[in-house]
């Protein structure tokens, strides 16, 4: 197993996904993007098409409706700090990249990797990190001064709303990545 | 009739602030309950019991001690298997902990980051049955220490007689009650502390 890195890693399945052969229209329309056919994750999740459909699909707004509110490389950094604290490598491998290179500051997302959440970060960055830790927990921790802290640091309720979705989203995906498979050093196929 | 389970849990009533906030995120929020709908009304659950999802949604929401989420999901038990109320509940008790924890790999670059905890066994496996008491230990696995997972965990319900389709839908069921808590949970902050 590799630590936290942005380099592209693949993910290896520990049941059977569905074959191409298996593949019915209503597994495309789960996949929602045909080249997730590729995938062996999504091939793994078709198993029960209908969850798959809705899960995407909140996905899907949760991180790409750019209809103001937070901007994307935030939202990619919520996921990050969710998947750092829960541990999930492969995951947090994807959104450190995207993270880095939608808010062209990969050296703050390398240091979230390398040392954890609570390595310094600045402003915004500083309170979505800490509001992604406390939504991460288990009783949640998420409490007043996180929404203050947002707050202060220029957001308004719809980005708040989006931190708070983003970071819950990936407690979501963290957990079906750790546990239906591993990630493994060859790049995904 | 409950429309939206976040809604009804964050206390979202239609024409408010949050309620326009949230429609700023349509697909987000439909999909969030087909989700929902997808895990406890399936068209077919053949996989995985009606009473199975419900019991597992009850344990799993009583582990984030959030009474009104908790008391949600154990209505929706008792309404459809009175008598395994009182046994997921000894259950909840029994893995009642703080997370998330887990060791990584011995030897490997994270080792030091290891962080022990509960390993939760079912407290009486015989209430639950063999598939149950299988699920539980699962879920409790999902929702404390995912980092733990290996790939044994799934041996270890396949054993229990579910299926590689089943072990799907319930990772589905437990990391979806993951996320719909926690959004519940930062929608009634923002709700308290709106201006508006």
């Amino acid at each position: 197993m590799t630590g936290f890195t942005q380099d592209q890693l693949g993910w290896e399945p520990w049941l059977a996904p569905l074959t191409a052969d298996e593949l019915t229209d209503e597994h495309y329309e789960a996949l929602v993007d045909k080249a997730r056919a590729a995938s062996p994750y999504f091939l793994l999740l078709a198993r029960d098409p209908d969850v798959l459909h809705a899960r995407t699909k909140t996905d899907v707004d949760i991180f790409y409706n750019a209809d103001s509110g937070l901007p994307r490389a935030e939202r990619e950094l919520a996921a990050t700090a969710t998947s750092r604290r829960n541990g999930c490598v492969y995951c947090a491998s994807v959104h450190a990249r995207f993270a880095g290179h939608y808010s062209k500051r990969p050296d703050d997302v390398q240091r979230l990797l390398d040392e954890g959440v609570g390595a310094p970060q600045e402003g915004t960055w500083r309170a979505v990190v800490d509001a992604s830790v406390a939504l991460a927990a288990t009783p949640d921790e998420f409490g007043p001064e996180h929404v203050a802290a947002l707050r202060a640091a220029g957001l308004d309720d719809l980005a708040i709303s989006d931190t708070i979705h983003a970071a819950a989203f990936f407690n979501w995906a963290n957990r079906l990545m750790l546990s239906l498979g591993e990630p493994t050093q060859e790049a995904g196929q | 009739m409950i429309n939206d389970v976040i809604d009804h849990l964050a206390g979202i009533t239609p024409g408010s602030p949050l309620d326009r906030l949230r429609a700023r995120r349509p697909g987000a929020r439909e999909h969030a309950q087909r989700s929902f709908d997808a895990l406890f009304t399936p068209d077919d659950d053949s996989d995985v019991t009606l009473v199975e999802r419900d019991a597992i949604a009850a344990f799993v929401a009583g582990l984030h001690q959030d009474a009104e989420i908790a008391s949600f999901y154990a209505d929706r038990l008792a309404e459809l298997s009175p008598g395994l109320l009182k046994a997921v509940e000894s259950e909840i008790e029994a893995g009642g902990t703080t997370g998330p924890y887990g060791v990584y790999p011995d030897g490997g670059p994270l080792a030091k980051e290891s962080d022990e905890g509960l390993r939760y066994r079912a407290r009486n496996p015989a209430d639950l049955g063999v598939r149950l008491a299988a699920a539980f230990e699962h879920a409790h696995l999902l929702v404390f220490r995912p980092r733990e997972a290996r790939e044994g965990d799934l041996d270890a319900l396949a054993r229990a007689g579910w299926s590689a389709t089943a072990i799907v839908t319930l990772s589905q069921l437990v990391a979806f009650l993951t996320f719909q808590i926690r959004v519940v949970a930062g929608l009634r902050l923002l709700r308290k502390g709106s201006a508006s």
